[in-house]
């Protein structure tokens, strides 16, 4: 099943026309409205009349996390607030986290494009839908609601919490689809297997995101769980999930290219690589209005397949992620980066700067390991005294990045320093393999 | 009247502890009584010895922290309620027992160490009572 044949299955040609028509209407945009990309488009002495289509996409200057960070929160809105109707929000690598607002248009078009992935996934108005991605700031349970409303699925904005609630619902209500992230479905399964209730489910879908998985989870899920489960990529710079999702033929993400167009660079010279070649995924957006994005470098490391899909899309098609060109984790679906967690344990008394972060899956649920270094001069000997600053470390991280890490105390000394390139941190996952 | 007792933090390792009773063997250091609290992840000695400066001199060399805390160490007799005459006095005074452990002094009765939230509060509540203290210079009888 295809949502939007005309767009999904546009002859290349086609596509590239209608790419090269609103990219240039894209990039007027941003430089009448936007102050701060006209400046930056102006530093290299580009004009709005420069950009005449895809072809010229190299001449632009790359938008990167630290323009997001110099203009938050609303510096890169290209509309008035008064036109935004959504706020979303995803952690930074420090501090200030990353913003986005939409327009009644931009929320449209991002359910459309979850509408397209959630067909891919062979959903329709007559499955039940259970979302169980966190709703809030998080793009992904209002991002995945959305779309399943648009297909006219009747969806269960169940958000996360208790498995077992999460459970009940789905059996009691029948749930035939589910979106969440893939390891939280595999805990899911696992809970299911242990109370012999798994033959009372009836999924037949699962789509799932907001973390990178295995071929080998995948193939885990659909034996476990006797469903079909599906990749759903996206960023909330660009707008959420459903900026790609992959079909039956798991060839790769569809990218929804009429709404994003998709580019790999390398990382390092910022040089655009010829198709097929592996390196960072940059994309522009061709729609926005509330929050355009110019060539924006989500930092995830792939290839780009161009040739035409088994299920007859056209679309280009993002290879399975190689890793990241930046150090953000992705843990239980939340981006984590070693920076906010060093800055959130240097105020903390009694504890050194150095740190060492573990991170592994036990049980397939991701594990969070940190390491601190007791301070020499403000050790207490007194076990409750140690237990008070496990405890105090333990609170400060989870209000910085909003995961319960374990923390272990260590001796002084023991870890490295955390001046320079020092690694500081061991997955043990191995999602990249 | 209050002891300096060595406290030093471990990380459960394996051999850890070994290298710290080595070190203060190779340093000619006596070790009078110890006592070891332990979690899953770390434990903490406590220890008293002959040579407090040395040992931890010999400990920081070694990449291994210590502090020393003031402690009250007592002998009682070996009779009933004697600690609980002990106890009592040191709650009478609202003063907590933040941990206590018996010492190897070779002494007759029970010695004993206790670590409490005020320790001048504590030796001026255990001042009424007839109980023998250990002062530093006392445990120096005890070494060869």
């Amino acid at each position: 099943m295809i949502w939007n044949e005309t767009k999904e299955c546009m002859p290349r040609e086609e596509l590239r026309k209608l790419q090269d028509a609103r990219l240039v209407k894209q990039v007027n945009h941003v430089y009448y409205n936007v102050p701060y990309y006209r400046k930056k488009m102006q530093e290299v002495g580009l004009e709005p009349g420069d950009i005449r289509g895809v072809d010229d996409l190299s001449k632009l200057p790359f938008t990167t996390y630290e323009d997001l960070r110099e203009t938050y929160p609303f510096g890169l809105a290209a509309v008035p607030l008064s036109e935004c109707v959504r706020l979303q929000s995803s952690s930074g690598t420090t501090g200030k986290p990353k913003i986005a607002v939409y327009t009644r248009r931009d929320i449209d078009i991002w359910a459309e494009c979850v509408a397209r992935g959630l067909t891919m996934a062979g959903i329709t108005k007559n499955d039940i839908m259970q979302v169980g991605y966190g709703y809030g700031l998080f793009t992904g349970g209002l991002g995945a609601h959305y779309g399943a409303e648009k297909i006219g699925a009747l969806v269960i904005p169940m958000g996360t919490g208790s498995t077992e609630k999460i459970i009940n619902m789905m059996i009691d209500c029948g749930a035939t689809a589910i979106a969440c992230t893939p390891s939280y479905l595999l805990h899911v399964a696992e809970e299911l297997e242990k109370s012999g209730k798994i033959d009372q489910v009836k999924l037949k879908a699962a789509v799932c995101g907001a973390e990178p998985w295995t071929d080998e989870m995948r193939d885990q899920l659909e034996r476990r769980l006797h469903l079909k489960a599906f990749d759903i990529y996206g960023l909330t710079e660009i707008a959420g999930p459903g900026v790609a999702t992959d079909c039956e033929f798991h060839r790769g993400l569809h990218i929804q290219e009429d709404h994003f167009l998709p580019e790999v660079i390398n990382p390092e010279t910022g040089e655009q690589l010829p198709e097929g070649s592996e390196g960072e995924l940059v994309i522009t957006t061709l729609t926005k209005e509330g929050f355009p994005m110019i060539r924006y470098r989500t930092k995830d490391v792939t290839n780009l397949e161009y040739d035409k899909c088994d299920c007859g899309r056209t679309t280009a098609r993002i290879q399975r992620f190689k890793g990241r060109s930046d150090d953000m984790l992705i843990i239980r679906g939340v981006n984590v980066f070693p920076s906010q967690v060093e800055a959130a344990l240097l105020n903390v008394d009694g504890i050194t700067p150095n740190y060492f972060m573990t991170v592994d899956r036990v049980d397939n649920s991701d594990t969070l390991e940190v390491a601190v270094e007791v301070e020499d001069r403000f050790f207490s000997d007194e076990i409750g005294a140690l237990e008070d600053l496990t405890k105090k470390v333990h609170d400060k991280l989870r209000s910085a990045i909003g995961l319960n890490a374990k923390i272990r105390l260590v001796e002084p000394n023991t870890l490295e320093h955390s001046q320079g390139k020092t690694k500081h941190v061991l997955d043990k996952r191995h999602l990249y393999d | 009247m209050a002891v300096k007792q060595l406290s030093v933090f471990l990380e459960n390792k394996e051999g850890r502890l070994q290298q710290v009773f080595n070190l203060l063997k190779e340093a000619d250091i006596n070790v009078i009584s110890a006592s070891l609290a332990d979690t899953k992840d770390y434990g903490v000695l406590r220890t008293i010895v002959s040579d407090n400066e040395k040992a931890q001199k010999v400990l920081h060399d070694n990449g291994i922290s210590s502090k020393l805390v003031d402690i009250i160490a007592i002998n009682i007799p070996h009779t009933v309620g004697s600690l609980s005459s002990v106890l009592n006095a040191i709650a009478d005074a609202g003063i907590n027992v933040v941990y206590m452990y018996g010492l190897s002094t070779g002494d007759q009765g029970a010695s004993i160490a206790i670590k409490t939230n005020d320790i001048p509060g504590t030796e001026k509540a255990l001042a009424p009572l007839d109980i023998q203290y250990y002062e530093d210079k006392k445990f120096d009888g005890i070494l060869e």
